[in-house]
């Protein structure tokens, strides 16, 4: 009698654990299944789905997407979209490499100074991205269009040919891709710099690391949690980003994202698109496993990359 | 693994033969006398840290910087290792100026308040890294590792991760990384502060006897009197960016220069002197015969009765002073008894070894005699 209450009791005890476990996690599940699980399934039935005539899916299905994504065609095999996906990458290595080195004096300068103006200089470098994305980026068009101050300039020093203009250029496209960006990677590595133990810099020095060394082996480390924050924060968006290329590069330097855009936008291949979409994530999915394998060999940050 | 510096108790330090007799070795070509010579250093307009600090630190000696928070102790000290550069004065070490030479080329290493340890580094990395910035190829510095992990009794400690670590087994990491590098300096800034107290007792006797081992030159930091006089060979007393006095532990706790420092030594029995002469004071508590004082420069302030050299009880030796007291307050603290006694309208501290005599009760009325050899004149 006496073992089967307390059975039953532990039983009760278990259930009513499992429903108030159930209760606090199923807002956010359902949450991710709706917004994140169903549309990522559905993008992936696409991508294995044949092309309508109105570029819309339909059955069968067919690995045909995969075909014409890695460049097989009516006229055999091009070039053009491994292309697209080595800009991609380039571009994206290229910008997030450049805002490490604008970000990484930015953040430091800021802690660097009185504790009063460090706010205001923080707002300073996040105001900018308060305003409307595709707006600045117009805003860099006119900066950078033949015939102004700074196109000029570049054409008197030999930069660029007569009457090019640094606009439309894969330099305008990295341009916007870092000044887009760059907030992403100040803030992460401001609040590095500004819990940064000082004694241990000090103990390098004391124990014969000249500056320089001193910043490599006491500095650096404390900062790359900070470091490999700011590069998930700025390389992934940088690597599906679609509005820079799209406006600065001028429909040359055509990116992932507006390969995949313009398969869905310009409603001539979904199937195609998702295909797209697909590669993005398993090319990012190769990035964070990369950099979790390196944040661990050089000692530190692993917990900030997934 | 115990958290000590040495595992062992009695007269080893827990050092191996073979070690030991290469620190001795290591020992005599190293120690270097230190040289301050009016050391001035101001943060920003109005904070005085050193207000023209002369000193000298004999080759091998364990002097300490005694003082309260914000006195410069921790100034002076960070000057030592060229973290901090002073505004005037020069500092010479083992007879070399070193008032301009950045830390990383200065043979002093320090062991830090919060122990700074490297936490991407493992144990061997935080040991080795001294050694690696040499230059030292990477079969001397594992030597050298070992032979340091040996003789501080690291054991197995040095395989393993610094968030590892204990908080006495992090400071002896601290300890030894700062001593495999053979400075001709070493400097401690406060490194039993974070420690709890028994750990701590035992580590300053530790942290006494393999100074005296390796006879290298050891500055200390600390505000703990008691810590300072254990371990110290001599004590620098400082205030507001001054030397108040320096001596040996029995110098300054029983001929504190000053008031301060009689205040900072943990004396409460300071007496206003009102009138002096040669072999007697008339004070706040009565007219009292002392040993003449030909260092005296007539400036008294105070007079310094230290609470156990009075005697209370019926008999009074000769030649002492004698004095008549009621029990107002009693501490009984086991191997010593406190008493707070009344005389003269003024409340004197007395402590008597508990040696199975009788006890005062409080409203006792007792006589109070005092050896005029034990009272000491201070400058206010």
């Amino acid at each position: 009698m006496v073992e089967i209450s307390q059975h039953a009791m532990r039983r009760r005890a278990v259930v009513g654990e499992m429903r108030h476990l159930l209760f606090s996690v199923t807002p956010g599940a359902a949450w991710i299944v709706i917004f994140l699980v169903l549309p990522s399934a559905y993008l992936m039935g696409v991508a294995f789905m044949t092309n309508g005539p109105y570029g819309l899916p339909q059955m069968p299905l067919t690995l045909d997407a995969f075909e014409r994504l890695a460049g097989f065609g009516f006229l055999g095999w091009s070039p053009g979209n491994l292309y697209t996906l080595l800009r991609s990458l380039w571009q994206t290595l290229l910008s997030t490499t450049l805002v490490v080195l604008v970000a990484y004096p930015i953040a430091y300068y800021i802690t660097t100074c009185r504790e009063r103006w460090r706010p205001i200089m923080l707002l300073a470098v996040v105001v900018p991205s308060w305003t409307n994305q595709v707006i600045r980026t117009f805003g860099w068009m006119n900066l950078l269009a033949p015939g102004t101050p700074l196109s000029e300039l570049a054409e008197g020093l030999g930069l660029i040919s007569p009457n090019m203009g640094l606009y439309p250029s894969n330099f305008a496209v990295t341009l916007g891709l870092v000044y887009n960006f760059l907030p992403f990677m100040v803030l992460p590595l401001y609040a590095a710099f500004e819990k940064l133990d000082t004694a241990q810099v000090e103990a390098a020095q004391d124990l014969y690391a000249s500056p320089m060394r001193a910043f490599w082996h006491a500095v650096f480390p404390q900062t790359l949690p900070g470091l490999l924050a700011g590069i998930v924060l700025v390389a992934i968006p940088a690597f599906g980003m679609y509005v820079i290329p799209e406006l600065l590069g001028g429909g040359k330097g055509m990116m992932l994202g507006n390969l995949v855009a313009t398969q869905f936008s310009g409603g001539s291949n979904w199937p195609l698109g998702a295909a797209g979409a697909i590669l993005m994530l398993i090319a990012t999915f190769i990035g964070l496993f990369a950099m979790r394998r390196i944040g661990k060999r050089l000692g530190g940050g692993e917990e900030v990359v997934i | 693994m115990s958290d000590t510096i040495a595992a062992d108790t009695a007269d080893q330090t827990g050092v191996t033969p073979a070690a030991e007799r290469q620190r001795q070795e290591a020992s005599s070509r190293k120690a270097s006398a230190i040289e301050l010579r009016g050391l001035h250093k101001r943060f920003g307009r109005d904070t005085v840290a050193l207000d023209g600090v002369d000193l000298h630190i004999q080759a091998g000696e364990f002097f300490t910087l005694l003082g309260p928070s914000g006195c410069g102790k921790t100034t002076l000290l960070r000057i030592l290792a060229g973290l901090e550069a002073p505004d005037q004065g020069t500092l010479i070490v083992g007879g070399k100026e070193l008032t301009e030479v950045p830390p990383h080329r200065r043979s002093v290493n320090t062991v830090f308040q919060s122990y700074a340890l490297f936490p991407h580094l493992s144990v061997r990395e935080n040991l080795a890294f001294g050694l690696k910035m040499r230059g030292l190829p990477a079969a001397e510095r594992d030597a050298k590792v070992d032979e340091i992990a040996a003789f501080i009794k690291l054991g197995d400690l040095v395989d393993r991760r610094v968030d590892q670590l204990s908080g006495g087994q992090r400071q002896r990491i601290a300890l030894a990384r700062a001593l495999v590098c053979e400075p001709d300096v070493l400097l401690l800034d406060e490194p039993l502060s974070a420690l709890d107290a028994g750990l701590r007792a035992q580590l300053q006797v530790e942290l006494q006897r393999l100074q005296k081992k390796l006879g290298m030159t050891f500055v200390f930091v600390t505000h703990d009197q008691d810590e300072a006089m254990v371990m110290s060979d001599r004590i620098a007393v400082l205030d507001g960016g001054n030397i108040q006095q320096v001596g040996a532990p029995d110098e300054v706790y029983e001929r504190p220069a000053n008031a301060f420092v009689a205040r900072f030594m943990g004396h409460d029995n300071l007496f206003a002197i009102h009138r002096s002469e040669d072999d007697w004071v008339e004070t706040e508590i009565g007219r009292l015969r002392l040993v003449p004082d030909e260092q005296r420069d007539g400036a008294d302030g105070w007079l310094l009765v230290r609470p156990e050299t009075l005697e209370l009880g019926p008999e009074v030796p000769e030649g002492y002073n004698r004095m008549t007291g009621i029990v107002r307050e009693r501490l009984y603290r086991g191997s010593r008894i406190e008493y707070r006694l009344e005389v003269n309208g003024q409340m004197v501290m007395a402590v008597a070894s508990n040696l199975g005599q009788r006890i005062h009760r409080e409203g006792d009325e007792v006589t109070i005699s005092v050896c005029p050899e034990d009272l000491v004149r201070v400058a206010a």
